[in-house]
């Protein structure tokens, strides 16, 4: 189990939160545009990092906000919170 | 406005009057004191917290300004206003408020960015006081509740017991309002009072 520190109301216990996968993918301004194999990139393909992760969680028993994570996926280790429209700390970036 | 007669509370089918005339002979030594609150207004209310024209102007019609800081409340002469996130609140007021408050919010805040809407049937409230009421709530509740991170004048939302429930500390005894939506009323009054029987429990009159 763990525990999550939501931006606005604190830690709490991860049963409150729900899981948005990966964080910062961009939809392409013109999805028209795209074939169907980049768009089949953005909708589907997923870095699936070994280690520090930026991805969405949402705090649905709580106040209902998303927000972004920064989690290993190795040890489940939080290393960091940040609100939507934040920048990413410079945990998230490594091994970039 | 449709008509109101024949309303009945989210309990009603329990016979809760009937049982507190019962137990109130044992209210005094109980450990936990549970009873329906039923019809308070309630408004979810939404708008800016950065807007100072926003917060003045709901200030001016219910007294109270929305707290901007997370998990807190804002109380005065029956009217509270509690935190839900950075940009909305639940305002309560007493029975029959409703209709004139949502009409002179919609008035005074007339132009801005904002949102009024009354929410009093989506949820009951449950009152739940007594020197042992914080133990009965953290058999279900993962939320910390010990005093030197929750008081008086505070609210949360969390989940007891599987049911999502607004958690307001009123006073330090400790006594809370838990606003549990009206479908899972029974299901939250049932859970409390076999939470609350090892810690004696009475049934109180709003």
């Amino acid at each position: 189990m763990l525990l999550i520190e939501c931006p606005w109301c604190g830690p709490r216990d991860e049963q409150e939160f729900g899981y948005g996968g990966e964080a910062h993918i961009v939809r392409p301004a013109d999805p028209h545009a795209l074939d169907d194999a980049a768009w089949g990139e953005y909708l589907f393909m997923r870095t699936n990092r070994k280690g520090a992760h930026r991805e969405r969680w949402v705090h649905s028993e709580g106040c209902r906000r998303w927000f972004n994570v920064v989690r290993d996926t190795v040890s489940h280790e939080i290393l960091a919170v940040y609100r939507v429209g934040e920048a990413p700390p410079a945990a998230g970036r490594r091994g970039e | 406005m449709a008509e109101q007669h024949g309303r009945q509370s989210a309990l009603a089918g329990l016979g809760l009057d009937a049982q507190a005339r019962i137990s109130t002979r044992g209210a005094g030594e109980a450990g936990v004191r549970l009873g329906e609150r039923p019809w308070r207004a309630q408004l979810a209310l939404r708008g800016d917290p950065e807007s100072e024209a926003f917060l003045t102007g709901v200030e001016s019609v219910l007294g109270v300004a929305p707290p901007t800081a997370p998990l807190t409340v804002s109380s005065r002469r029956g009217v509270a206003c509690l935190w839900l996130g950075p940009d909305e609140w639940l305002v309560t007021l007493p029975d029959r408020r409703e209709p004139r408050a949502i009409a002179r919010l919609e008035e005074r805040l007339a132009g801005l960015h904002f949102a009024v809407n009354d929410v009093s049937h989506a949820r009951t409230v449950l009152g739940l006081a007594g020197p042992r009421a914080r133990e009965v709530l953290m058999k279900g509740c993962a939320l910390d509740l010990h005093p030197r991170s929750f008081g008086p004048g505070r609210c949360a939302q969390s989940s007891l017991a599987r049911c999502h429930v607004l958690l307001h500390q009123l006073d330090a005894e400790p006594a809370y309002d838990l606003y549990v939506h009206r479908s899972f009323a029974e299901y939250a009054w049932r859970w409390l009072c076999d939470a609350a029987a090892e810690h004696g429990l009475a049934i109180v009159a709003d």
